[in-house]
């Protein structure tokens, strides 16, 4: 095995959470290496949005361990998750619509003058340089961002992600949104990302979106995993068979969500 | 058609070069017509400054108040107890100052007002603290808890003193109220006008460099030169007017009589100058701007407004803003308290009453959402004025009591209409 002397940049062990008397999430175990990309696949419903926001700390688990780098971390709010350097990109974008750009990108982490004020200044110009990096086009600083189009929200999402040193990056349906052009290029910035050793991983009911992208594919079915395969190892059938059926192939590893 | 289409064009390079908001404009435009259509139906008294002196006077309360409630509607929440929790604040410090504290130090002592205004501030953010807490942290909607606030806190304001009105206030104290005493006399009104105009020429010459240095795009000169005229025009106007009130002849007699001073030919003229609450609300409603606008907990306020959930995932502790803003309200309400208190020279248990349909609805004229997000204290500030013109010009017209809540009533729903059109369209 090639893989086993590194250290895993983020194993999730044994989540489960429940809202009411559902089980969203059961016994789940995943792992993302550093400079890796996983797909984390399924259904609607599968589960998969549920645990990765236990991993940015919008929701806590009811059971299960997080080891980040190979320490215990303990993630009970987004903060936490934040200090750790986990960053998400939601499918809704989480942006908040009645502020302009730089303060969405700053949103909990503003940049302060000496006498603890905001410094709106520098915040736009470091906006402005991150947004010349994913999207030159971006001219419209000083508008709040419910007047931007769906491709310049999404960049301002992840100009907020990248921007701030993230060691993981979570995107959730991160090209739901965009058209081909725009995908493309959030391709190209996740090729990018992962040679700098940042950890992604990229959730997608669609594997077109992602099995060509990630390194290794973890399905969801159902709260539980079916199992974690390496892209080389199986095919798009055979994934897609996991995502329907629940089947593991052979080039898999089963999980507890695995039938016969 | 053709010659309105450059016109056009000229106001709107006018108002991007001066980046003037528009909806502000409306508003002063609002009060403008107001205004000139009282001193018009009033028979020429609306426009005097004696009456203006007095609306300013009569405003601060509930413009004090109005800044607190902008930051409460733009989170998504609503406080209707602040009208209750003004009637308890102010019998506070009214019992504080006409009983407990004569018992201990003696009627008239220097320190009376500093002591009961620092209680009663105090017990307006402990209320405020406690509201906060239950709706951010128990999570019971604002609108049932400060609903309960509104019962609760009238009746508390009725249980302290049985009901018995409180009265005289301490000489100091009544200063807060305005008044002939209460006001600080016409140099150092001018004092103050030329500070403000100080202020806001310091502010457009940093607010130049500071774009120059980063490289952001610059007003032209002359717009700047055009927003400098306007402030300190609108500074220095209103602080003339306020020192064109004289003192009243009686007062001035005494007064001339007591400092062994011969009254001229024609009188003495002893003006008022600008009155102490409104100079109270001026301080609340910069401070407050400047919190709105300059701090991290001002713009934590407008994005918990504009999306609670990203608010959330961006790391931002929502509950301890929420329950901070309610404070803010509470401590605001306490200094409402003062000002009425003061004026009226006595605490009693109905004090208050109605007032906070009046803070929301200042808030609301001045263009606060309430779907959250959007909203300015000086907004806020000129609805107070625009609902305080309403009600003294129809005083002063001799409308009845009934009447002048039915035109209120109406203004209000009007206005938010107006408002709805307008962002419509601004899309």
């Amino acid at each position: 095995m090639d893989t086993a002397p590194v250290t895993p940049l983020v194993e999730m062990r044994n989540i489960s959470i429940a809202f009411g008397g559902i089980h969203a999430v059961e016994d789940v175990s995943v792992d993302l290496r550093p400079g890796e990309v996983v797909g984390l696949l399924g259904h609607n419903g599968a589960g998969k949005s549920t645990l990765i926001k236990i991993l940015s700390g919008a929701y806590q688990r009811d059971a299960g361990e997080i080891y980040l780098g190979g320490e215990k971390a303990a993630i009970d709010n987004p903060r936490d998750a934040k200090a750790y350097g986990i960053e998400t990109i939601y499918q809704t974008l989480a942006l908040a619509d009645n502020v302009d750009a730089a303060a969405n990108l700053f949103l909990g982490r503003e940049l302060l003058t000496p006498w603890g004020t905001l410094d709106d200044a520098a915040m736009e110009a470091a906006c402005r340089e991150v947004m010349g990096r994913l999207n030159a086009n971006f001219k419209r600083f000083k508008e709040p961002v419910a007047a931007l189009s769906g491709g310049q929200r999404q960049s301002v999402a992840i100009a907020r992600a990248i921007h701030f040193d993230a060691r993981v990056l979570i995107m959730d349906e991160p090209t739901a949104a965009l058209g081909p052009q725009e995908t493309a290029q959030v391709a190209d910035l996740i090729k990018q990302l992962k040679a700098q050793g940042i950890g992604i991983f990229l959730i997608s009911h669609d594997i077109h979106d992602v099995f060509d992208l990630s390194d290794r594919v973890s399905v969801m079915k159902n709260g539980r995993l079916v199992g974690t395969a390496r892209t080389e190892d199986v095919t798009k059938d055979e994934v897609l068979g996991m995502i329907i059926l629940g089947k593991c192939p052979p080039g898999a590893v089963p999980g507890n969500g695995a039938t016969a | 058609m053709a010659t309105t289409a450059p016109a056009r064009g000229a106001v709107g390079r006018f108002l991007d070069a001066t980046e003037i908001d528009t909806r502000m404009l409306g508003m002063i435009a609002a009060v403008v017509i107001i205004w000139l259509g009282f001193h018009v139906a009033s028979g020429g008294v609306f426009l005097t400054p004696r009456n203006l002196w007095n609306l300013s006077v009569q405003t601060a309360s509930i413009a004090v108040m109005s800044t607190g409630m902008v930051l409460v509607i733009v989170t998504r929440n609503i406080d209707l107890s602040v009208g209750s929790v003004l009637g308890f604040t102010g019998m506070m410090m009214g019992v504080m100052q006409a009983e407990w504290l004569p018992a201990l130090l003696g009627f008239d002592h220097p320190a009376t007002w500093v002591i009961a205004l620092t209680f009663g501030i105090g017990v307006g953010v402990a209320i405020g603290a406690l509201h906060g807490w239950v709706i951010a942290y128990l999570g019971v909607p604002a609108f049932i808890v400060t609903l309960g606030g509104l019962l609760a806190w009238r009746g508390a304001a009725w249980w302290v003193t049985s009901g018995r009105t409180v009265a005289p206030m301490d000489g100091d104290f009544r200063l807060i109220g305005g008044g002939t005493a209460g006001s600080i006399g016409a140099t150092w009104s001018w004092v103050v006008a030329a500070l403000a105009c100080a202020a806001i020429l310091w502010g457009i010459v940093a607010g130049r460099a500071r774009r120059r240095r980063w490289g952001f795009p610059l007003r032209p000169v002359w717009a700047e030169g055009f927003l400098a005229t306007i402030g300190c025009g609108a500074v220095l106007g209103a602080v003339a007017l306020f020192n064109a009130y004289p003192w009243p002849r009686g007062v001035t007699r005494r007064w001339a009589e007591a400092n062994g001073i011969d009254i001229p030919e024609g009188g003495l003229f002893i003006a008022h100058g600008i009155a102490v609450p409104v100079l109270l609300a001026i301080a609340a409603a910069v401070i407050m701007t400047f919190i709105a606008r300059n701090t991290r907990f001002g713009r934590y306020v407008f994005a918990i407004g504009g999306n609670p959930e990203a608010a959330d995932l961006a790391g931002i502790n929502t509950r301890w803003v929420r329950m901070k803003i309610f404070m803010l309200m509470g401590g605001l309400t306490a200094l409402g308290a003062a000002i009425s208190t003061a004026r009226l020279n006595a605490a009693t248990n109905s004090q208050g009453t109605l007032d906070e349909l009046y803070v929301i609805a200042a808030a609301v004229i001045g263009g606060t959402s309430l779907s959250g997000g959007v909203g300015t204290i000086a907004g806020a500030v000129l609805g107070a004025v625009v609902m305080q013109s309403l009600q003294s010009g129809m005083v002063l017209m001799g409308l009845d009591t009934p009447l002048q809540n039915i035109v209120v009533g109406m203004v209000l729903v009007m206005a938010v209409w107006l408002d709805t059109v307008y962002r419509q369209r601004a899309g």
